[in-house]
């Protein structure tokens, strides 16, 4: 084991990745010189040379259209998006292309973008958004949310040998802040198993990414007061472990749904509905849904703030729901 | 003013055979688009009949850019033909039984009934589908070739595109970044001179579509894309650089699109006079003479490929009217795929 970063961990799955297996490589902007933008491939274009880390045109449909093809023809690219934003300008090359050539084409597309999103750093509406569910609605893509260094190692390895388009939704806000220990040697965590970040029987928080932290502060204070808050981490929102959310939610029959992307169709929405669907008789409260505003992104550190979920807006909601 | 190299139209069998084809080759290129005319013909006769969901596109017109470019290919090459290019898949060596099926959506087509008309291809054959955002293929072709590049393999990609699509952005990415690495590729433009009603000069301002190439740092041609022949040359010319190493070309193939859009337009639109001036340069009339002037195409020779296609065309269509339509129960099978799938040749 050793002490790692979250970005560490990300930077070390990627490493062992490359040097595993040749068909392993990366573009994207600013990602070979440079190092990315957050300097997870730092080192690497020394290593691998400069046809295995790709610096790009800016240009993020040809990088993702680029590495569909690439691995159409047997490679295993991983596209870094310098920031997650950007995927909109290659939504054609991922939504219309890559996801649905298996399903239309039997032509499988085995390739994994690394999408750095989320907020709490003044980034403004277009460096901090967490654009997950739009995808997770598209058949034929799987997204992945980790929340630990340990994870977020695991998750990127089974991406990469995944045989799907695969978007990796890496957490800016956690890349330094969140340090762990974590395996030297390689490993899998397996895409649609989610992890029980902290057991409880009272309620269930059912979240992932940087939520996931978020939650755990809230759930201490929880304890304090002598409410027992469980915190499923789902690690990964398509495919998502229903299982394990029924599970916590027929344990402790009170559910809050927390996520970081706004509140209108996010998929706490989708979670929601399941379980209204399949465990109705074993809630004693309403599902209650806690993420950001229907808006964008802001910038101002007063407005930031008031859009991302809080530590002391899950307390609060939770309390609301331990009192139902 | 041109930028882009204008091709000379190809002359004598002399210089035919310095490019690489003896006369066998010569007969089955005639028998290609033969083959690409017939099936498209019959195509819409199957849509006319009712027997064709959606709508139905043809490439009338198209037959020599389509068969010319293709027949220069290697066999480990990879492309992305659009609607236009059936002539692509025909000479590949797709079954034209395979595309009646697809047409039909029926459970024998390329993609089992779950795309249809030409949204299909073979990836053994070195064929990736195209989607209906027809410049989108661009960038995926290019990926082909950055992987070609990475892996230092003597391999080409070939990515179409119409002028129409020329005016998106993927046809501009695509080619700065090929550009820039110099990738092993060769960008096939199909000008046939109208994006459904739009014109080209409501599409793109410079006289060629070619003339780009020179601002993306590669070479530019634009060819008679209805002389199968000199099509078949500068696209060898392009294709040999490129797996030379010497980067991309824009191959651009000048054309007219001989019908509408799809079968429900008329192409009212399109000035008559044009029509008429590019009947008199039909690519299969053209090619014909040509082998009777300069090959010794004999009536004996031409009648046999000509029943030979119709018999080809026949039992392609007897067969896949005999392919089932497809069972709703496997719909929500094969969204994602399976570790086994990638056991094809592309990922060995």
């Amino acid at each position: 084991m050793a002490e790692m970063t979250y970005l560490q961990a990300i930077s070390d799955a990627l490493r062992t990745e490359m040097r595993r297996d040749k068909r392993v490589f990366l573009m994207g902007e600013d990602v070979g010189v440079y190092g990315g933008a957050f300097k997870v491939s730092l080192g690497f274009q020394e290593e691998f040379g400069p046809w295995r880390v790709l610096d790009a045109p800016l240009a993020e449909t040809a990088i993702v259209g680029g590495c569909t093809g690439a691995a159409i023809m047997g490679m295993r690219p991983v596209a870094e998006m310098q920031f997650a934003d950007f995927i909109s300008c290659a939504w054609d090359q991922l939504v219309t292309i890559a996801a649905k050539q298996r399903w239309r084409a039997n032509t499988p597309v085995p390739m994994v973008i690394r999408l750095p999103s989320g907020g709490g750093f003044s980034g403004g509406p277009f460096h901090s958004q967490n654009p997950e569910s739009s995808f997770a609605h598209i058949p034929g893509l799987k997204c992945v949310c980790p929340a630990t260094p340990e994870d977020a190692k695991g998750l990127l390895i089974s991406a990469i040998e995944d045989p799907n388009p695969v978007l990796f939704f890496e957490h800016k806000h956690l890349y330094r802040r969140i340090k762990a220990e974590v395996p030297e040697e390689r490993y899998t965590t397996p895409i649609g198993k989610a992890r029980l970040h902290r057991e409880g029987d009272d309620l269930s928080v059912i979240t992932w990414g940087a939520m996931v932290h978020t939650a755990g502060e809230a759930a201490q204070k929880l304890e304090a007061e002598g409410v027992s808050v469980e915190i499923v981490d789902l690690r990964t929102v398509m495919p998502w472990d229903r299982q394990a959310v029924l599970e916590s939610v027929r344990k402790t029959s009170k559910v809050l749904v927390l996520h970081e992307d706004t509140r209108t169709g996010g998929f706490g929405a989708e979670i929601a509905a399941t379980i209204a669907e399949e465990a109705f008789e074993d809630l004693d409260a309403p599902v209650k849904r806690i993420a950001a505003p229907d808006t964008p992104v802001p910038f101002s550190p007063p407005l930031e703030k008031a859009f991302i979920p809080q530590v002391d807006d899950v307390v609060a909601g939770l309390r609301e729901l331990a009192e139902y | 003013m041109a930028i882009a190299r204008e091709a000379e139209p190809v002359g004598s069998l002399h210089e035919v055979r310095e490019s690489g084809l003896d006369r066998a080759d010569l007969l089955g290129i005639y028998r290609h688009m033969l083959v690409t005319r017939g099936v498209e013909e019959r195509g819409h006769i199957l849509y006319r009949q009712g027997k064709i969901p959606g709508s139905f596109y043809t490439g009338r017109g198209n037959e020599a850019a389509s068969v010319g470019v293709a027949t220069a290919m290697g066999a480990d090459d990879v492309g992305t033909p659009l609607h236009r290019d059936m002539g692509v898949h025909i000479v590949r060596g797709v079954e034209p039984w395979r595309v009646f099926a697809q047409y039909m959506g029926r459970v024998d087509g390329p993609t089992h009934g779950r795309d249809g008309n030409v949204h299909m291809a073979e990836t053994q054959l070195g064929l990736i589908a195209m989607v209906s955002h027809l410049p989108a293929m661009l960038p995926v072709a290019t990926g082909c070739a950055l992987a070609f590049r990475i892996r230092e393999e003597a391999r080409v990609a070939v990515g179409w595109f119409g002028e129409g699509a020329s005016a998106r952005g993927d046809a501009h990415e695509s080619m700065t970044l090929a550009g820039t690495r110099k990738l092993p590729i060769v960008y096939v433009c199909d000008n046939n001179q109208w994006a459904y009603s739009t014109p080209s000069h409501l599409e793109f301002a410079t006289e060629h579509v070619a003339d780009r190439a020179q601002a993306y740092g590669f070479e530019g041609v634009v060819v008679d894309g209805t002389d199968v022949l000199a099509v078949y040359r500068e696209a060898r010319r392009a294709i040999e650089k490129a797996r030379g190493g010497g980067g991309p070309t824009l191959l651009e193939c000048l054309t007219l699109r001989m019908e509408g859009h799809a079968v429900h337009d008329d192409a009212f639109y399109v000035p008559k006079v044009m029509f008429e001036r590019w009947a008199e340069s039909d690519p299969l009339e053209r090619y014909r003479s040509w082998l009777r002037e300069n090959a010794e195409l004999s009536d004996e020779e031409e009648d046999e490929i000509a029943s030979d296609v119709k018999k080809l065309l026949n039992d392609s269509l007897k067969r896949a009217e005999e392919s089932p339509l497809p069972d709703p129960a496997g719909l929500t099978e094969g969204v994602y795929a399976t570790p086994e799938d990638l056991d094809t040749p592309h990922h060995k």
